[in-house]
């Protein structure tokens, strides 16, 4: 292999090459390292729940801690790999590639980021084992209960709030450097759609966090001082506390999307070997998810108590906001017709992905009529639609962003058989757990709940099945993906016969990314 | 590492202002709050308003606005090279500072004593608004006060720049970004004093 990244001298020799180092690269992969360990580790909670769910009744767990454990599985998927995954991964590694830049345009400021993630998963694991034992709020720390509870909030709190700092400055990172470091002849529309979405999430990232991070605060500070503003007997509003929470939160959903679609753009177009269709509607629905994104926070609380008039309001949004996810996947399915496509394993990710987000973006709409809602609301239908949208959306699309530069970040090929097995057992898995539980939830089965009545077993156990393929396909994919990184044969610069400049450098590119800055002269997807 | 070196004025400015926007949110949330409850509770809010001194306020006021102009001197003085005056000028903005801090500290001390603080069993003798007015002047007021610290701080290091030659008249942008901030605070301030003092 030529001289790369990884082989070039450094500063330091030892493990400062890597926690010390201001090179995107370096600081990427330190997130994708640390990202999917979380991933792993939180979904072995959700396999613990799973199997949990075989039977009714207290079995193995006590209700108490089914508790901490969807708590603690919420909180490190949210906060810890799904908000972060793909723009602190991927986005850090790829974009400056993308641009042509040699690095992000405040690279010391990008490592403290990373030093921030890191700090807030030590608070919000710590907290699992020291004060009054792990959280058992559920993710979304609903006051009164955040507030009265024994168990540790404070500190997982706190490690959200530090979590929200590190996401906040990356989003302020990666916005001027999308405006600042574009490579010689690239305007704005002959960025690739990664980087759009990049751009669009960013301004998410940035005016939506601080919004979470002093609502986080005065959770703290009402632990601490009983300062009342939550607090009905003191004249606060509990409710208050809900619509902070989730101006912060539902725009925090178009962070984990956002980049997911930018991911899907990029990978359709090169494995159909023809032009995007609808470049510039894709670029600009990506800024209006962003911006349309804000207002629909309310839908989360049909049933809080609102007046008509704000619900008829929020649900009408929903709709909207619908509007340009949908004219995303069209263009998507437009661009495929007529194209000489190649199936490759990245391919292959992103039609699931397709699948499984026009599943989960159609029932979100379910959720968004009022008179719907009430019927499902807080039972496993969100909890299935949520995951849909999540994991089928934004975990395959991620998973399909990881095989599509592979050979860009390591230098090497994956085992493409293994890795179609793997995305089809997902596949399968994926729905056997989720799917059932839209039913369930039709039917009634709260979320949250740690026991079911009778008549709930088949369908439940069904759905448990469907975790340990799933578990199987996504151990199957990592033991792939790891393997290959040392046994995997060499790639090519440009193994995919991709136009953007990612591929016009070595793999892995050298440490200043570029021998010579590239000068762009036609758009992205010029096939 | 490889852009180390690098340096682009545009870029560091627009970095600056993007945090802003994010502080501004950051107490946009509190402005939030406190319009929920003030329309709540306009009565009560009244009532507690009329307790708090606006001489204290008016001086902390005039404080912060004379530190902002002493930290707008600092930067045209470095960019016309004149170190020294601006290095007096930042220790002027500095010490404005801590003269606020201390202000702020004796306001909050008399309020305690007095039992109007969160828990208090004077302060829950009274009514929902009053507790309310009292917990968010706690809130606001220390979270602005944390950001002077803050500022301060950053001025400070910038005043070391300063001395070590790292920040001079060709790259002020440290200096320009850190009395930025300091701007920024001094603007909340100008939201906080009618809200809490004067809007009774």
């Amino acid at each position: 292999m030529e001289s790369n990244f990884y082989t070039e001298p450094t500063k330091y020799n030892d493990l400062r090459k890597w926690v010390c180092s201001t090179d995107h690269k370096r600081i990427g992969l330190l997130y994708m390292a640390s990202i999917f360990i979380f991933f792993l580790v939180a979904m072995m909670i959700g396999v613990v729940m799973k199997l949990k769910m075989l039977s009714a009744g207290t079995t193995f767990i006590s209700a108490r801690t089914y508790n901490s454990l969807f708590t603690v599985h919420g909180v490190i998927m949210i906060f810890l790999f799904i908000i972060p995954g793909i723009p602190a991964a991927l986005g850090n590694f790829i974009l400056p590639l993308q641009l042509g830049a040699k690095d992000v345009a405040f690279p010391r400021l990008n490592l403290y980021s990373w030093y921030f993630y890191i700090a807030g998963a030590v608070c919000a694991l710590t907290s699992l084992f020291t004060g009054g034992g792990a959280p058992d709020t559920g993710w979304t720390f609903y006051v009164p209960y955040s507030v009265t509870t024994g168990t540790n909030v404070s500190l997982a709190v706190f490690g959200a709030f530090l979590l929200g700092m590190s996401s906040t400055l990356t989003g302020l990172n990666f916005l001027t450097t999308i405006h600042r470091m574009r490579a010689p002849g690239m305007g704005w529309f002959r960025m690739p759609l990664f980087i759009w979405s990049l751009y669009a999430t960013g301004w998410v990232q940035l005016l939506a966090t601080p919004i979470i991070a002093i609502t986080l605060v005065l959770v703290i500070l009402e632990r601490l001082f009983n300062v009342g503003i939550f607090d009905p007997s003191r004249g606060g509003d509990p409710i208050l506390f809900e619509h902070m929470f989730w101006i912060y939160s539902h725009p925090a959903v178009y962070i984990m999307i956002l980049p997911a679609m930018g991911i899907v753009s990029e990978i359709i177009p090169v494995f159909a070997r023809r032009t995007i269709f609808g470049y510039k509607a894709i670029a600009f629905s990506s800024l209006a998810i962003a911006l349309v994104g804000y207002l629909v926070w309310g839908h989360h609380m049909f049933t809080s108590g609102m007046s008509d008039t704000a619900r008829v309001i929020f649900s009408l949004l929903t709709f909207i906001v619908a509007v340009p996810s949908g004219v995303k996947v069209f263009n998507w399915v437009a661009s495929l017709y007529k194209g000489s496509s190649v199936i490759s394993a990245p391919l292959i990710f992103v039609m699931a992905f397709i699948f499984l987000f026009s599943i989960g973006g159609l029932t979100g709409l379910f959720q968004g009529a009022l008179n719907i809602d009430m019927h499902i609301h807080g039972t496993y239908f969100i909890v299935a639609h949520f995951h849909y949208v999540m994991f089928g959306g934004t975990g395959f699309a991620f998973f399909a962003g990881l095989h599509y530069w592979y050979p860009k970040i390591f230098g090497r090929m994956y085992n493409e058989k293994i890795a179609r097995y793997a995305c089809g057992l997902m596949l399968i898995g994926f729905n056997v757990l989720y799917f059932p539980m839209f039913i369930l939830g039709w039917q009634g089965m709260p979320r949250r709940y740690y026991d079911y009545p009778a008549q709930f077993q088949a369908l439940q156990r069904l759905s448990s099945v469907g975790s340990w393929i799933l578990v199987a396909g996504i151990l199957l994919m990592f033991h792939n993906l790891v393997k290959s990184i040392r046994k995997g044969t060499p790639a090519s610069s440009n193994p995919w016969g991709g136009k953007t400049l990612e591929w016009q450098t070595t793999s892995p590119p050298p440490t200043e990314n570029f021998v010579e800055i590239p000068v762009v002269t036609s758009g992205p997807y010029n096939y | 590492m490889s852009t180390e070196n690098h340096f682009d004025y545009t870029g560091s400015k627009i970095g600056m202002w993007l945090f802003l926007f994010t502080e501004i949110i950051l107490f946009g949330g509190l402005f939030l709050v406190y319009a929920v409850y003030r329309y709540t509770y306009p009565h009560e809010f009244h009532e507690a308003g009329e307790h708090l001194q606006v001489s204290l306020g008016f001086a902390n006021t005039l404080i912060l606005l004379t530190s902002s102009l002493t930290a707008a001197l600092a930067v045209s003085s470095l960019q016309r090279d004149r170190k020294y005056a601006s290095l007096w000028y930042i220790s002027g903005t500095v010490a404005l500072a801590a003269v606020f801090l201390i202000n702020k500290f004796l306001e909050w001390s008399s309020h305690i004593s007095a039992g109007m603080y969160p828990g208090a069993p004077a302060l829950l003798a009274k009514g929902h608004g009053e507790n309310l007015f009292y917990g968010l002047y706690y809130v606001m007021t220390g979270l602005h006060g944390v950001h002077v610290l803050g500022g301060a701080g950053a001025l400070s290091l910038v005043y070391v720049w300063i001395l070590q030659g790292k920040v001079d008249k060709d790259r002020y942008v440290a200096l320009e970004n850190a009395v930025l901030f300091w701007h920024l605070v001094d603007l909340v301030w100008i939201y906080l004093f009618p809200l809490f003092y004067l809007l009774i």
